[in-house]
């Protein structure tokens, strides 16, 4: 019996959940208001919903098929499973999106798919829907597509022309993993769309001699995802990759998945709980070298394994491998030593250097500005306040451990 | 002299803003007024009704950030909104750097109000939802019940004009409406009743939920920090909730319990074949 559309929302859903991005900002200001017709993006994104995982719901994130043709290990929607198959038509995905948006569930979609017959003839129909979501319907919200690995340039193109962002994954720390775990993909090829996809970006953001007005072409820039903890690679390994793919294909996002029980999983693979803490501390590290000027190497410099340590962050944890730094004087330090401080974040760095200017900033001003005077003070000094002896101190490890558990009575 | 003034409704930006120019150009000082709106007016302070402020004539300038602050403080339904404000305007006359003082206790306290006002408009444009109406003109026609915690109606209403321009929509509350016929925007400042309305596309809505949740990452205290518990009973999906979290374990189990050596489905063998040869 054919399965419903209900049915299939069920299937299609489920399996999409293990790609973690559901970001909906970073793409260009524009709404309905001329149109009269449907949709808007005003640069932060919105989480219409938040699911019990802690994950925010801000796209219809759902797979056009979940039958493929290719046998990852790590994929619930590998050839080999028995996981229940389904097959959205375009048609179907442009009305979900549409009617989900009327009634503001969501923000837009992100699409994925299985690979049926080959890789062209899904990214087709991918695109398919991107533009008919846009063309016939003037629908102004996000989109974002996950691209197909070995799909034509050119269909990659036209998809930029109608998506937000566009995704590719690179699936696993270290080129060792993919081909172990992905035997039909290739990192090189991964790689080279990627750096194909930066030159058309480049390209479309210069303005032309013509008009000076900017092409329109994936304005939300593309994003890719790492599986965690399926593979033995490091943190520092991790990161490492992470760094090479923002440097090198100016990547907006690199997401971090751990890795998760699937149903029907492979034997290859590990039977674990998801490593979310690990998972949050590589986030964590990715926004010290995004936002706070540090270079990978120094993050888990201090750490002979390579792995960031999973009780105290990744800046706390630097701080305290390099204590001479400190303490800093929030009346003269640069914005970058701020920066270093833990319990200093990028937006209260700006409040001090705006602050400051106007009088001299005691620890009572840190409060008022929300500071959590305990955490930094004794990595700073500021009006009438000075940390010696904190700084030295050989248990100030101990001091941010979270509390030992309390024991019951036998 | 004590100053009285009374705005209506909740106290619209404009008309405190007209109330603040005269009584600032009058010399008027902040511990001299006592400021007050419609809705939250509760003693006889007001009986007797008092003069409006004369109207005084001549210039008086703030900074643009002032205005934007301002008009976002009014926002707020603490009672001592109009008060602070004038205070911070009374301020300006003379600390013209008073807005860089961001250490400054009336500016924290604005900047408190401010971002719990904005963090509302946010969940509002997060957490509306709209559903379909019955109707046979040339429009689709929706409606939305929202409880937002401050005066953010007209504030909002504007992001939901761009969004949702092609189709007619209410968004009621009990601090009023607005509603957009493809003309332009109506505000009502009465308080609203819930509408009782069913919207079938809700039960896909709560299917897709259901199913993108992941059982083996259950984090519930995340979730509940950004969709506080206050939002649960108009979100169609949010009673799906308990159920999901109780499950969690069992799945997971369940998954991890599957036998292994299932025979892989009949297309996965016939790719294979097709790759060997």
């Amino acid at each position: 019996m054919a399965k419903s559309l209900k049915d299939r929302l069920a299937i299609l859903s489920d399996a999409a959940k293990y790609d973690a991005s559901c970001a909906s900002s970073g793409t260009t200001k524009r709404n309905s208001l001329k149109s009269g017709g449907l949709g808007s993006t005003e640069g932060s994104g919105i989480c219409h919903a938040y699911a019990p995982d802690g994950r925010c719901i801000s796209l219809l994130k759902i797979l056009m098929t979940n039958f493929c043709i290719y046998d990852c290990a790590y994929c619930i929607n590998r050839s080999s499973s028995n996981v229940a198959r389904a097959r959205f038509t375009p048609d179907e995905v442009v009305w979900l999106t549409l009617e989900f948006y009327r009634r503001n569930y969501i923000e837009g979609l992100f699409l994925s798919s299985g690979i049926i017959q080959n890789s062209d003839y899904t990214m087709e129909q991918m695109v398919r829907i991107a533009k008919d979501l846009r063309l016939k319907h003037g629908f102004r919200g996000y989109i974002h597509l996950k691209t197909i690995p070995e799909a034509s340039a050119h269909l990659i193109e036209e998809a930029g022309l109608f998506a937000d962002r566009l995704s590719i994954n690179i699936e696993l720390p270290t080129d060792a993993g993919v081909e172990k775990f992905a035997p039909q993909k290739h990192p090189a090829n991964i790689r080279r769309s990627m750096g194909e996809l930066k030159t058309k970006i480049d390209e479309a953001h210069e303005p032309t001699l013509k008009s000076r007005r900017r092409k329109r072409f994936v304005p939300a820039g593309q994003s890719t995802q790492m599986i965690i903890g399926a593979d033995k690679a490091s943190d520092a390994t991790i990161l490492n990759t992470s760094a090479g793919l923002y440097s090198g294909y100016r990547l907006r996002r690199v997401y971090y998945s751990a890795f998760s029980p699937i149903p029907d999983a492979s034997q290859a693979l590990p039977l674990i709980r998801p490593p979310l803490m690990r998972e949050h501390r590589l986030y964590q590290a990715d926004w010290l070298y995004r936002f706070y000027g540090f270079n990978i190497d120094e993050i888990t410099a201090s750490q002979p394994d390579g792995m960031l340590e999973l009780d105290i962050d990744p800046k706390l944890s630097w701080a305290l491998a390099n204590r001479a730094r400190f303490p800093v004087d929030i009346n003269s330090a640069d914005k970058e030593l701020l920066l270093r401080v833990p319990g200093l974040g990028v937006k209260t760095v700006l409040s001090i250097l705006k602050a400051r200017k106007h009088k001299r900033l005691g620890l009572e001003d840190l409060a008022r500005l929300k500071v959590s005077v305990k955490k930094v003070k004794a990595f700073i000094s500021a009006s009438g306040w000075a940390p010696v002896s904190l700084i030295d101190r050989a248990d100030l490890r101990e001091m941010f451990n979270p509390p030992p558990e309390q024991l019951a009575l036998l | 002299m004590i100053h009285r003034v009374r705005l209506s409704g909740a106290g619209h930006f404009d008309d405190w803003r007209q109330a603040a120019r005269s009584l600032i150009l009058q010399g008027a000082e902040p511990r001299d007024i006592e400021w007050g709106c419609d809705y939250e007016y509760t003693d006889d302070l007001f009986a007797a009704p008092s003069a409006p402020p004369r109207a005084v004539t001549g210039t008086l300038s703030v900074p643009r950030a002032f205005l934007t602050l301002a008009e976002r403080l009014l926002c707020h339904n603490n009672p001592a909104r109009f008060s602070l404000a004038y205070r911070l305007l009374w301020r300006l006359q003379r600390e013209r750097n008073l807005l860089a003082q961001v250490t400054d206790a009336d500016m924290c306290q604005s900047h408190q109000l401010v971002k719990s006002v904005d963090r509302d408009c946010h969940k509002m444009k997060a957490f509306v939802r709209f559903k379909e109406m019955d109707g046979e003109g040339a429009r689709r026609r929706f409606v939305a019940w929202f409880e937002p915690d401050h005066y953010i109606i007209r504030r909002t209403a504007p992001f939901f004009q761009r969004r949702f321009t092609d189709m007619d929509w209410i968004i009621a509350t009990p601090k009023g409406s607005a509603a957009w016929d493809g003309q332009s925007l109506h505000f009502n400042d009465q308080p609203q009743t819930r509408p009782d309305i069913v919207d079938e596309t809700d039960d896909l809505w709560r299917t897709y939920f259901a199913n993108i949740f992941n059982p083996a990452r259950l984090k519930v205290k995340m979730m509940q920090s950004e969709m506080p518990k206050k939002y649960w009973k108009n979100l169609p999906e949010a009673d799906l909730i308990p159920q999901l979290i109780r499950d969690a374990d069992k799945r997971v189990q369940e998954m991890n319990n599957q036998t292994l050596n299932q025979t892989p489905p009949r297309f996965h063998q016939r790719l294979n074949k097709a790759r060997s040869t």
